[in-house]
């Protein structure tokens, strides 16, 4: 640590988020606040049914009423446009942005109004007559996987848009040789990362100039790209604009079919469109749900329980139609042993269509949920041997002599200490007194547990799980990019070209800078140049940004360093090796009263052709373009493959009680050991470690996207489905460690999921040691308050006939 | 931008449901037209360009679009702009002292880094206003009963529970007098 904070000038230090002035005053520009005029207004039409065929659409009405525009189906938007693009190799399953002739879920677009202010286009939506016939449908992943199923979609052979089995080392010699295993059936149920910011998009189509202008509240890669290729369009005439704040996204605001939707219409009316979801639309139909997965885990390990091998089913429900959403059932190919020395697995991947919501790429990207597998496992391992949960968890880490570590699905772990963050987690805690406690309270009548867990967080993503479950796809290249500028007063501005939902890009950019060129960092001016003028780039997506964008404003303003050096030495006469570089100065280090100014230097760059050196290019203007590191390579036939570059660890523990009465939870102590490597911004880093850790709690005990045997969406609302206040969140306590990775500049790892990667699986094995003494253990989450209220009846009152 | 000729017809159709009203805005007078079902938080956002309220959920729970009304927070989006005729409203654009400058609770906020993405963050400055201006020395509890009005999904909280503990401790010392030396 402290090698860690004395080598940095800028970065590790607490240097305020730049960001925040903008949001304190209320002066963020959300994609709500950009107006422009003449602006129309969308209301959409939704099915009521789970699976409804379309009879006939009636918009008379609606269109006789004063203020409205146009209501467009799903027929003329087919005819215009292209089908979105799905990840997998599965053409038949076609998504639009509205509904042709089928609809495949409670929620979904079958109609567009547009209108002159959005209360008139919903009033006008609920004027459209839409008959309906309805059709089989099937909710439930596993039935929908069973053949003889009604098919969400016909043309597709089944529900099936994914089931590969991976076999990674001896797994059938390994469970042969191991004298024990356990095997669990585990639900993670359908939750979300649900932003306070709904998904908002204004499209606006000039004719003239033959351009559609987007503002839209996304995060997500190729968004101008996929926007263009759907609405045949060349890739510059898209131009979407990156200085849009975004309220929140966690993964989720990639509103594709909104944008597609908003930019058709603006084309065919001529004028711009928005469309601002409600809560209600944004739960609906705004095709924002996270995984909902089964898992079936079993481990085989020793007298010790040391694990051997492990065999994990994970069958995804994705919902109507696939995006990009089954990939996340790869991303936990790079980290499938978790933090274990497990040599061999045995993973099936399945991912099948439903008639519910659609899902897309939450937070973590299906990591969480694996974590909550493999940690749900150990401590039925320890309870199987008899073993303390932790001491289990120490013999089966990675020790810390064996980095870099090859595990058996390809991936190579960079750096890491499990071992000694554990050990100074159990230190704060006073882990014998924590233990005390809790047996202190269950001598109180309270049920309480203790909860463990450790886990990995990939980062710097890499997009390999393309390949890997898509042959057609040969990606490898996953960028990010930064440009720097001094202007002739020596005014440096960078550029980033993606938007922001929160994670401070522009104060990390301006810390990797100032850091390079020995500048203050409040003095870089950092802009988001529009995606026509934007370096390649994807987006925050998969704790990439500290690494991508951090490495890219890095290798930049190396570049830019380098140019300064070289015209400070030609100018001062001397051989280049001989100039130093001090605090935006160049010097000669045989001589330091001789030396250029960090302005002279910059007028010579922009002025004074006659002392640049020959052949230098002038002004002073340089860009990187980052490849991933580690990165490049295609899968082998066996689906190994380097993921992610880097591996955060966490590892948690926390003290847990639950009244046996009301089954009402409550965290008594929470503590996060965690190592994310050099930290560039310890605010940013704590805000988004704390954030992941209440979004898992929500995601354990709160959160869920429940439906009714009609397949009806039960929350609909805040009212139902319930993010957890200030209230639910307990103080939590972060005990820090780094280690550095070897792959990147500073050795930062990412951190944009920190938190959410065990929290999930920490409350589970919180709230199974507390119900433990009734011998009883849940194991789906959400575990809400009314079922562990319930459970724990049932089993103390076993007489009561029903 | 062009105008399109269909700008015309745009504010014809609802003419006759329009209602005036007299709204004290940030301690400006501001009279505008409105729908009688138009929310404040629409009223406020559309017609005064007042954007710093944002919509959440509007149906009254995650309290982004909260407002001060007479000092008191509100949920803009369940208040109709009728219903705010009279009353003194204040929203995030008027707390700041002058154009650049922080008041002591936006300045805190930076300090502990009280938010991520900045939506949920005007309704928690207001909300911390009027605590603040009620309760001068808030325990953690009583922060938290506050802010708990409002939803964070970026924070966990943490950092904004200690900006208000540090804007109050900030602001007491404010009041206190100088020290005789």
């Amino acid at each position: 640590m402290s090698a860690a904070t004395t080598r940095w000038r800028y970065v590790s230090s607490d240097r305020r988020v730049r960001e925040d002035r903008r949001f304190v005053a209320g002066k963020g520009r959300f994609a709500a606040d950009v107006m422009l005029p003449g602006t129309r207004h969308v209301a959409l039409v939704s099915c009521p049914y789970p699976a409804a065929r379309i009879a006939s659409i009636d918009k008379a009405d609606a269109l006789a009423m004063a203020g409205v525009h146009y209501v467009l189906d799903g027929h003329e938007l087919a005819a215009a446009t292209q089908p979105l693009l799905a990840g997998l190799d599965t053409p038949k399953v076609q998504r639009r942005p509205l509904a042709v002739d089928v609809a495949r879920y409670a929620g979904e677009w079958v109609a567009a109004v547009v209108a002159d202010a959005r209360a008139l286009a919903e009033d006008a939506a609920e004027r459209v007559a839409v008959d309906y016939e309805a059709l089989p449908f099937v909710l439930d992943g596993e039935k929908a996987y069973a053949s003889g199923s009604p098919a969400v979609h016909a043309e597709h052979a089944s529900n099936v848009l994914l089931d590969r089995t991976f076999t990674w080392g001896e797994v059938e010699r390994d469970f042969a040789q191991s004298p024990y295993r356990v095997a669990l059936k585990l639900k993670w149920g359908r939750s979300s990362t649900v932003p306070i910011e709904t998904f908002g998009v204004l499209a606006s189509w000039d004719p003239w100039r033959e351009m559609l202008d987007v503002f839209a509240s996304v995060q997500m890669p190729r968004f101008p790209d996929q926007i263009a290729l759907a609405l045949r369009l060349p890739g510059s005439c898209v131009r979407v604009h990156n200085d849009v704040d975004v309220g929140g996204s966690y993964g989720v605001k990639r509103g594709i079919k909104h944008a597609v939707l908003t930019g058709y219409l603006s084309r065919r009316l001529g004028f711009p469109v928005r469309l601002i979801e409600d809560r209600l639309e944004n739960m609906r139909g705004g095709d924002a749900h996270g995984p909902e997965r089964n898992f079936e885990i079993e481990v085989a390990f020793d007298e010790g329980g040391v694990i051997r091998s492990m065999k994990l089913r994970a069958l995804d429900n994705v919902g109507a139609y696939a995006g990009r959403s089954p990939f996340q059932l790869g991303k936990p190919i790079g980290a499938i042993v978790g933090p274990y020395r497990i040599k061999s697995v045995q993973y099936r991947a399945i991912a099948v269509t439903s008639n519910k919501t659609v899902q897309e790429a939450v937070r973590a990207f299906g990591q969480s949920p694996t974590n909550y597998a493999i940690e749900r496992a150990l401590d039925e391992v320890a309870r199987h041997r008899g073993l303390d949960r932790v001491e289990v968890r120490r013999r089966n880490l990675i020790r810390s002599d064996e980095f870099p570590y090859l595990i058996p699905s390809g991936t190579t772990y960079d750096s890491g200490d499990y071992h000694a963050v554990i050990e100074k987690v159990l230190a704060r805690a006073d882990y014998a007194s924590l233990v005390a406690e809790r047996d202190r309270l269950r001598d109180q009548r309270l049920l309480a547990g203790i909860g463990i867990a450790a886990c990995l967080e990939p980062s710097g993503a890499n997009s390999t799980f393309e390949p890997l479950l898509n042959p057609k796809n040969e990606t490898t290249t996953y960028t990010e990019s930064c440009r720097i500028n001094v202007d002739v007063g020596g005014a440096v501005t960078a550029t980033i070209h993606t938007l922001s939902a929160g994670q401070g890009h522009e104060t990390l950019t301006a810390s990797a800078i100032g850091e390079v060129l020995e500048i203050d960092p409040d003095r870089i001016r950092v802009v988001r140049p529009d995606s026509l003028a934007a370096l390649p780039s994807q987006s925050p997506v998969g704790s990439r940004m500290a690494i991508m964008l951090g490495g890219a404003a890095f290798h930049a303003a190396q570049k830019l360093k380098e140019r300064l050096v070289a015209i400070g030495a030609h100018d001062l006469a001397i051989p280049r090796e001989r100039a130093t570089y001090s605090n935006g100065d160049v010097g000669d280090a045989a001589n330091p009263s001789n030396r250029r100014s960090w302005a002279e230097l910059v007028t010579i760059a922009h002025r004074n052709f006659h002392k640049l050196p020959p052949g230098t290019e002038p002004g002073l203007a340089f860009a990187h373009v980052l490849q991933v590191p580690t990165g490049g390579r295609l899968p082998s036939a066996d689906g190994r493959v380097q993921m992610y570059p880097c591996f955060a660890f966490e590892f948690h523990l926390l003290l847990l009680t639950i009244d046996p009465d009301l089954g009402k939870t409550e965290i008594r102590r929470y503590l996060l050991g965690h190592d994310c490597g050099t930290v560039i911004n310890p605010k940013i880093v704590r805000g988004m470690t704390m954030g992941g850790v209440a979004h898992g709690i929500g995601a354990a005990l709160f959160e869920e996207f429940a439906y009714n045997g009609d397949g009806q969406l039960l929350a609909q609302s805040f009212m139902d489905y319930l993010l957890p206040s200030a209230q639910e969140i307990p103080p939590v306590e972060i005990v820090e460690h780094v280690t550095p990775s070897p792959h990147t500049v500073f050795g930062q790892k990412g951190s944009g999921e920190a938190g959410y990667l065990g929290a999930p699986a920490a409350i589970a094995s919180a709230v199974n040691d507390a119900l433990a003494p009734l011998g009883l253990a849940v194991n789906g989450l959400p575990i809400k308050m009314t079922q562990l209220a319930d459970t724990i009846a049932a089993r103390r009152r076993p007489t009561v006939s029903s | 931008m062009a105008r399109s000729p269909l700008e015309a017809r745009s504010t014809a159709h609802a003419t006759a449901f329009h209602k005036r009203v007299e709204l004290k805005v940030n301690g400006e007078a501001r009279a505008v037209e409105v729908e009688a079902r138009t929310s404040l938080l629409d009223c406020l956002r559309e017609q005064l360009l007042l954007t710093g309220a944002h919509a959440g959920c509007e149906h009254g729970v995650c309290g982004a679009c909260t407002v001060l009304i007479d000092g008191r927070p509100i949920r803009s989006c369940l208040m109709f702009a009728v219903q705010a005729d009279g009353y003194a409203v204040t929203t995030i654009e008027g707390i700041a002292p002058a154009p650049g400058e922080l008041s002591p609770i936006q300045d805190a906020f930076c300090e502990t880094h009280g938010m991520q993405c900045g939506y949920c963050t005007p309704a928690m400055i207001l909300t911390a206003h009027a605590l603040l201006a009620n309760n001068p020395a808030p325990s953690r509890a009583e922060i938290v009963a506050a802010i708990s009005a409002d939803l964070c999904r970026c924070t966990g909280y943490a950092q904004i529970i200690e900006a208000v503990a540090l804007a109050a401790e900030r602001m007491r010392g404010l009041n206190r007098p100088a020290s005789a030396t």
